[in-house]
C-alpha cells in the first residue's frame, strides 16, 4: 500500500531559511541544507523548498541550495516560489530538484502547466494553489500570497489544473494558515474528490493529530507543514508515529 | 568504474550523487567504449518507452547494453527497468532491449491514481542480491504511470498498488531492475545501490 507522505517546507530567502515570527518580520533561522539533511534524518518522505527570495538576480542562489543538498539527502525534493517559464523548470530540475511547484504564475499563464508537463512529465510539475472560502462549500482561488483574489472557482481550477497535466496539487487554505487550528478539511475533502491526482494538504497543521485527522477524514496523498516542524515542536517521526497509532500507513 | 548510461533521460545527477556518496568510482557516459570496460551499467530514465528506446537506438548503445549485459550487473531504474522487457505499449507496441522477460503497460485500474506516486512497501517473493542488509518494513520510492506484466520468475519483489506492481525485477544472472528511484529512496535505496555496487566490485 501506498503509505501517506509527510512533508517538511522550509521558506528560502537569499540561500538562508527564513520564517516570520508573530508577524513581525522575517528572520534567518538556518542553512537549508543542513535543515534539510534533519528532516531526512527525522524521516521527511519529501522536501519542499520555498523561495520567497524578491529579486530575479537571487534565483541561481536556490539552485545552488537544491545542488548541494541534492548531494546529501536521498529523497524527493520539490522547489516552489518565482518558477515563471519554461527554462526556470528545467534550471530548476537539473539542479536536482525532483518536482517544481508552480503558483501565481500558473493562475496567470495556466499555459505554463501544460508546457511544463509536456516537456519534463507531470511528476514533476505540482500546482501550489491557495484558496479561501467565500461561502458554503464555495472557495476562490488567490494569488500573490494570498493577496489577489482571482474570483476562480476553487474545483473548476483544480479540475483545470488536472486537464493540463499537473502531476499533483499542493493545496494550502488561506483560512486555516498559520492558525495552528488543523487543515481545512472540508475544502481539502472538495478538492480531493474533484480529482483524481495527489492531492497535499497545506496550512493550519497545529498540533499532532492534525495529520492524522486529514488522512483519516480525507483521502489526501500527503500533508505539509514548515513552522510547526521547523520550531521544533514535532518531528516528522512523532507525527508519523501518531498516524501509525492509528492505522494510517506511512513508511 | 560504474557506467552511467547517458542517453538524453532525466534523473542521472541524482543517481551520480548517490554512487559518489557511497564513495563509488561512477561517469556518466554515452560512450560504447566506456560501456564495454565498465564493471557495471546503471540504465536511468525518467519519460516515455518510445522515445528512450527510439534515444538508445540513434546513440548506438542498444546493441552495446545486450551484449555487455551478458557479462557484468546491470541494473535499470524507473523507465531504464522498463526498457529491459521485451516490449512496452506506452503510445505505441515498441520493442525493449528484451533482457527480461515480460512487456510493460498501463497501470489497468481506472479508479487508482495515476501516476503511483509516492512510497510503497517491498515485498519480496525470491532472495535477490538487491536486498542484502534489507529488513521486512522497506518503502521505497515510485513514480509511474505504466507498469511491468512478467513471469514469476523474473520478479523478485512487489508493491501492492491496486494490484501487484513489479518493483525489482531480473533475468536470475546479470540483468536487474528497479522500477522505483533508489536514489530517491532514503537509507533503504542506497543500501540497494551499495549491494549492486558491491556486485560490481566496486566498492572503495
Amino acid at each position: 500500500m501506498l503509505a501517506k507522505r509527510i512533508i517538511p517546507c522550509l521558506d528560502v530567502r537569499d540561500g538562508k531559511v527564513v520564517k516570520g515570527v508573530n508577524f513581525q518580520g522575517i528572520k534567518e533561522v538556518g542553512d537549508p541544507v543542513e535543515c534539510a539533511a534533519e528532516y531526512d534524518r527525522q524521516g521527511a518522505d519529501e522536501i519542499v523548498f520555498y523561495d520567497i527570495t524578491a529579486s530575479h538576480e537571487g534565483r541561481g542562489v536556490i539552485l545552488d541550495v537544491v545542488r548541494e543538498t541534492a548531494k546529501k539527502v536521498f529523497v524527493p525534493l520539490t522547489v516552489g516560489g518565482g518558477i515563471k517559464t519554461v527554462d526556470d523548470i528545467r534550471d530548476t530540475l537539473r539542479a536536482g530538484a525532483d518536482k517544481v511547484s508552480v503558483n501565481s504564475q500558473a493562475v496567470q499563464n495556466p499555459q505554463l502547466i501544460k508546457d511544463g508537463a509536456d516537456i519534463f512529465g507531470s511528476q514533476c510539475i505540482c500546482v501550489g494553489v491557495d484558496a479561501k472560502a467565500v461561502g458554503e462549500n464555495k472557495w476562490t482561488v488567490f494569488i500573490n500570497g494570498g493577496r489577489i483574489d482571482m474570483k476562480i472557482d476553487l474545483i473548476d481550477w483544480v479540475k483545470q489544473c488536472e486537464q493540463l497535466g499537473a502531476g499533483e496539487i499542493c493545496l494550502n487554505s488561506i483560512d486555516t494558515d498559520g492558525v495552528r487550528g488543523g487543515f481545512d478539511l472540508p475544502m481539502l475533502k472538495a478538492v480531493v474528490d474533484a480529482v483524481n491526482i495527489p492531492v497535499i494538504a497545506s496550512g493550519g497543521a497545529g498540533k499532532l493529530g492534525d495529520f492524522a485527522e486529514a488522512f483519516l477524514t480525507t483521502d489526501c496523498s500527503a500533508a505539509l507543514a514548515a513552522s510547526l516542524f521547523h520550531f521544533r515542536e514535532l518531528t516528522v517521526g512523532q507525527v508519523k508515529e501518531d498516524c501509525r497509532s492509528k492505522g494510517i500507513i506511512v513508511r | 568504474m560504474i557506467a552511467i548510461i547517458d542517453y538524453g533521460a532525466g534523473n542521472i545527477f541524482s543517481v551520480k550523487n548517490a554512487l559518489d556518496h557511497l564513495g563509488a568510482d561512477s561517469r556518466l557516459t554515452a560512450d560504447p567504449e566506456m560501456l564495454r570496460c565498465a564493471d557495471g551499467l546503471i540504465l536511468p530514465g525518467v519519460g516515455a518507452f518510445p522515445w528512450a528506446a527510439r534515444k538508445l537506438d540513434a546513440s548506438g548503445l542498444t546493441g552495446v547494453i545486450k551484449e555487455q549485459a551478458q557479462k557484468k550487473p546491470l541494473l535499470g531504474i524507473c523507465l531504464g527497468m522498463q526498457l529491459l522487457f521485451e516490449k512496452s505499449f506506452e503510445f505505441e507496441e515498441c520493442e525493449g532491449l528484451g533482457l527480461v522477460k515480460g512487456y510493460v503497460d498501463r497501470i489497468p485500474e481506472d479508479d487508482l491514481i495515476i501516476p503511483h506516486m509516492g512510497w510503497n512497501k517491498l515485498e519480496y517473493t525470491q532472495s535477490c542480491p538487491l536486498f542484502e542488509g534489507l529488513g521486512d518494513d522497506e518503502y521505497v520510492y515510485f513514480v509511474h504511470s505504466y507498469k511491468a506484466f512478467c513471469p514469476d520468475e523474473a520478479l523478485f519483489a512487489y508493491s501492492e498498488y491496486g494490484s501487484r506492481v513489479p518493483a525489482v525485477v531480473g533475468d536470475g544472472k546479470h540483468v536487474f531492475g528497479c522500477q522505483f528511484h533508489p536514489e530517491k529512496s532514503g537509507r533503504t535505496g542506497l543500501r540497494i545501490l551499495e549491494n549492486f555496487v558491491r556486485m560490481c566490485g566496486e566498492v572503495r
